[in-house]
């Protein structure tokens, strides 16, 4: 099993920054290392697809003059997914960061439990 | 091909560009374009559905010019059809009955970015109802995601930016886990597409190669839909998200938005994993614990709330624990009662919401019991819409909700000796504690309140037809329920 | 015995703790707890003056009795409101370290054992190397037209998600404007200090940086150009849409840092944003609507593919990457203005 996991070193590596990445956004209570929390899981994600997607000695599915035959590129799918995952990440982020600006204007602060608690003392 | 065969990808076309032009009108046309569009959408649907039933057998639209594991596809049947009429139906319902919430909630620059997402939000649904393909589900659970999330904050109170916060975070959890498991599908089938990847894992679990990650997979999935429908332990963002959104968008994301997640489950349970598979590698059994405790948890707190909005969210995760539960059994008839609960508890529920927010109006917009005293005589019609979600929920017979009891209870007759033991106390327990807060805030409603309060509100025309429309959706499940029950029936068989 | 360091908040150690803690910088805690205390206070008036309200009305008796109420309340809620800041905090704070580090490792370890058993790195003999991305590979020229096969796969193949995901960014670009554009009616309700902040944000930029200009001057140029060539290119070589509007949104954003809002406004409004957004968006939906009804119907689509390798082939692609680059650069460059000031 370790041996495997060695040779899957990319994929080790990125279950591993999902694994962190995931912690990060489920029980950091500063909004911000939420974010990047999130950031960072979906990171893994990318380069755990990008590795499944490699073909050892083969490169990326540009067909140019000079290369012909067809064993010579990686399988396109994976990229595609990534690159689609990319976008959906970036509006994500950019939506968390929004809710975050209009917290921190409102609460002065970026701790989850303390806007919480600060909101529900707005109606007592 | 026909036409009318067209008509689920115009529609979700329509949505997608009508939600994008929507966004640069003013706020009342952008609001008459919205139901219009709506109402467009829905008459598709009904066509569809009626071609559909003639049909007999589902069938697939390719998105494009290339056939099924290239190209992208679309799957049309009776169940899938018959799900986007309803759900067409309840969200013009729910919208209708909340209009005056919304224009009155609502800043009015930002009213049409509202029907915007209402717009995109049911192009997502459809979507994830007619998907054939795990990552167009991806993708379209993240537009479900967004839209959803947009919903609540729009009032823009710190409670519900708040809440938006929280529950966008849960979601994302599960987006995570949702893609990841993908991923992982992908790895280990090489197809996206949903009938080839079944091919490939019936082929898998017959050789039993990849015994492990496949199971690791199926629980991935499962946990990742069931955080973004609420299910028992991962329900922590729901009660603030339903109770202090805009009566709409709390109707809205709990009848349609959480149930399109759990449709996209049982879609990938039938079409991806296959049932056989899933109950060899025992994952129904984790779902089955976890919807009972959801149903003791949810109505447990339902009965310290007292605010009725935060008490029917509640509610709502008792139901969904209901869903789960039948999910869980892993037989047909536990799916049929599933699907069917789908439908009781969205019309029920948003009747709900939509009632409480009439009858807050007659008690000061407050939310709190203690200020309910005696609106349903204040507001009759609101009352009566409530009576009858109440006893929907409670399961008075006659009404929609009695019958999936019914359904639940036939459904563990047929399981396991636990199994069955545990999920007919479960249903026993849940719904003499639903009788219990349903019930005092019943009788509470209609308890003449001695101080005089000054009601200054007429019940609009919108809002007396959309509470009917949902009576009489309620009383069409109750009495129609063999029909529907057999529509169900042949609506499954063809699922797979 | 050690030397004590006066200036013990400014080493390294301390700056290490404090980022690992996770903690704020005290100015903001004395802000936070400014407003509680206001808060609260409110709070406490509001709740006197209901009571007050519904005692009866006479005299002394009223006083005492008010003044005993509001102690009590006062004791009350500050018992109910100082328990979860001192102990129930920190009693959270330490099962949430320990439950983050079990979680962590837990959810490690399940997904290792389960990569462990995942088909191996590199190996052109797994699964996902199928017929699927074979037909990609050795008919993606012919069919699609492009030679760059990923642009060909995700605007033509599987074309469904990528409509989809222009739409995510759409949809998210609309929340961000719900949550912080500052419009007329919002400028009203706003406190002095916030519109103070914004005003002072366009009076910092009338003095801008001589050397930022000069420097952006040559630049943008040159980064729009790249980021053109990107999108007209994506079907020929790596690239598209998406990168190329980046890079596009990044140039706008370095004109906006080096000449102000005031020249970005010549040219790039509210207004502009929304036409071309909304225009590529649209455009971008009916020309794979049209494309998506011609392939179900099986009608030929009537688009002429080009030969490989030109500017002008590829059929629908280039159309499509111009239209994902648009809303991309708009996009990208809409969120760091409102982002900054809430407005563009």
């Amino acid at each position: 099993m370790l041996e495997h996991l060695l040779d899957n070193y990319y994929e080790t590596v990125s279950i591993i920054l999902f694994g962190i990445g995931f912690t990060m956004l489920l029980l950091n209570r500063n909004l911000i290392k939420k974010i990047m929390g999130l950031n960072i899981m979906d990171t893994a994600i990318y380069l755990f697809l990008t590795a499944k997607g490699y073909i050892a000695g083969r490169v990326a599915p540009i067909l140019t003059a000079g290369v012909q035959e067809k064993d010579a590129f990686i399988n396109p799918v994976p990229s595609g997914l990534v690159l689609t995952g990319i976008v959906v990440s970036v509006s994500v982020t950019a939506f968390m960061l929004s809710l975050t600006i209009r917290l921190y204007r409102r609460y002065h602060t970026l701790d989850i439990d303390k806007i919480a608690m600060l909101a529900k003392r707005e109606d007592l | 091909m026909d036409l009318i065969q067209n008509f689920p990808f115009v529609s979700i076309l329509l949505c997608l560009a009508g939600g994008v032009l929507l966004s640069v009108l003013k706020a009342r046309q952008a609001r008459y374009v919205c139901f219009g569009l709506l109402s467009v959408i829905t008459t598709l649907s009904v066509f569809t559905f009626i071609d559909a039933m003639n049909r007999k057998e589902s069938y697939v639209y390719s998105m494009g010019h290339f056939p099924a594991p290239w190209g992208n596809e679309i799957r049309i049947g009776i169940l899938e059809a018959g799900m986007a009429v309803f759900f067409c139906v309840i969200l013009l319902l729910s919208l209708v009955g909340g209009l005056y919430k919304i224009v009155e909630e609502i800043e009015e620059s930002k009213q049409n970015l509202y029907w915007t997402m209402i717009s995109l939000l049911m192009s997502s649904m459809l979507a994830l109802i007619y998907t054939n393909d795990l990552f167009t589900a991806y993708v379209f659970v993240e537009i479900n995601t967004i839209g959803a999330a947009s919903l609540i904050m729009i009032r823009e109170n710190g409670h519900s930016i708040v809440a938006t916060t929280k529950y966008m975070i849960m979601s994302l959890v599960g987006s995570g886990m949702l893609l990841l498991s993908i991923s992982m599908l992908y790895d280990l089938t090489g197809h996206l597409l949903m009938s080839h990847m079944k091919e490939a894992i019936v082929d898998m679990a017959k050789t039993g190669a990849y015994e492990v990650p496949l199971t690791v997979i199926i629980a991935l999935i499962c946990v990742g839909i069931a955080i973004k429908s609420a299910l028992f332990p991962f329900h922590t963002w729901l009660p603030e998200a339903y109770g202090y959104a805009t009566a709409s968008s709390s109707a809205i994301l709990s009848s349609l938005v959480s149930k399109s997640y759990i449709f996209l489950l049982m879609k990938v349970f039938y079409r991806v994993i296959g049932l056989d598979v899933m109950i060899e590698h025992k994952t129904n059994h984790i779902l089955f614990w976890f919807a009972i405790a959801g149903m003791m948890m949810g109505s447990l707190n339902a009965i310290k709330e007292h605010d009725i909005r935060r008490m029917i969210a509640y509610s709502s995760i008792a139901q969904i624990g209901y869903i789960y539960m039948g999910i869980g059994l892993g037989s047909e008839a536990g799916m049929i009662a599933s699907v069917f609960h789908i439908l009781s508890h969205s019309a029920s529920k948003a009747l709900l919401f939509i009632s409480s927010a009439g009858l807050s109006s007659v008690s000061g917009d407050s939310k709190e019991f203690r200020d309910l005293k005696g609106a349903g005589i204040r507001n009759k019609i609101a009352g009566v819409g409530f009576l009858v979600g109440a006893f929907s929920m409670v399961g008075i017979p006659l009404f929609a909700g009695f019958i999936s009891k019914v359904y639940f209870a036939g459904a563990t007759l047929l399981a396991t000796p636990v199994q069955m033991g545990v999920g007919l106390l479960a249903l026993a327990l849940s719904t003499i504690l639903n009788a219990v807060y349903f019930m005092r805030t019943v009788i509470l409603l209609y308890t003449p309140n001695r101080q005089k309060i000054l009601v200054d509100f007429q019940n609009g025309m919108a809002f007396i037809s959309s509470i009917g429309g949902f009576v009489i959706l309620n009383f069409i499940l109750g009495f129609g329920s063999y029909y529907m029950i057999t529509l169900i029936e042949r609506g499954l068989a063809c699922f797979a | 015995m050690s030397k004590k360091n006066d200036n013990y908040e400014s080493t390294f150690w301390y700056r290490l703790k404090y980022w690992v803690n996770g903690e704020e910088e005290t100015v903001l805690e004395e802000e936070s707890e400014r407003h509680e205390a206001h808060l609260k206070r409110v709070a406490i008036e509001d709740r006197v003056y209901r009571a007050f309200s519904e005692i009866p009305d006479d005299g002394e008796e009223q006083e005492a009795h008010y003044r005993a109420l509001k102690k009590e309340l006062y004791e009350l809620s500050e018992k109910y409101k100082t328990w979860p800041e001192k102990q129930g905090v920190k009693i959270f704070d330490r099962f949430y370290r320990i439950f983050a580090v079990i979680l962590c490792i837990g959810i490690i370890g399940i997904l290792l054992v389960t990569v462990s058993y995942l088909p191996q790195f590199g190996s052109a003999n797994n699964p996902n190397n199928n017929e699927v991305s074979k037909r990609y590979i050795e008919k993606g020229l012919e069919e699609t037209g492009a030679t760059n096969i990923v642009t060909g796969m995700i605007l033509d193949y599987r074309a469904f998600d990528t409509l989809g995901e222009s739409h995510v960014l759409f949809i998210s670009a609309c929340s961000v404007l719900i949550l912080i554009r500052v419009d007329k009616k919002r400028m009203e309700d706003m406190t002095q200090e916030e519109l103070d902040e914004i005003r002072g944000e366009e009076l910092y930029e009338k003095n801008q940086d001589i050397i930022l200009q000069k420097v952006a001057f040559f630049l943008v140029p040159i980064i729009m150009l790249f980021g053109i060539y990107i999108i007209l290119n994506g079907h020929l070589s790596p690239g598209g849409g998406f990168p190329g509007g980046a890079i596009i949104g990044a140039s706008f954003i370095l004109y906006l840092n080096a000449f102000g809002y005031e020249k970005t406004r010549k040219f790039f409004t509210y207004k502009t944003f929304s036409v071309i957004s909304i225009g590529s968006l649209l455009c971008y939906a009916l020309a794979k609507g049209y494309s998506f009804y011609m392939g179900a119907n099986h009608l030929d689509s009537g688009i002429p593919l080009g030969t490989p390798g030109a500017i002008f082939s590829g059929g629908l692609i280039l159309l499509l990457n111009i239209c994902v680059g648009l809303v991309v650069a708009c996009t990208m460059y809409a969120f760091y203005s409102l982002f900054r000031r809430g407005g563009m």
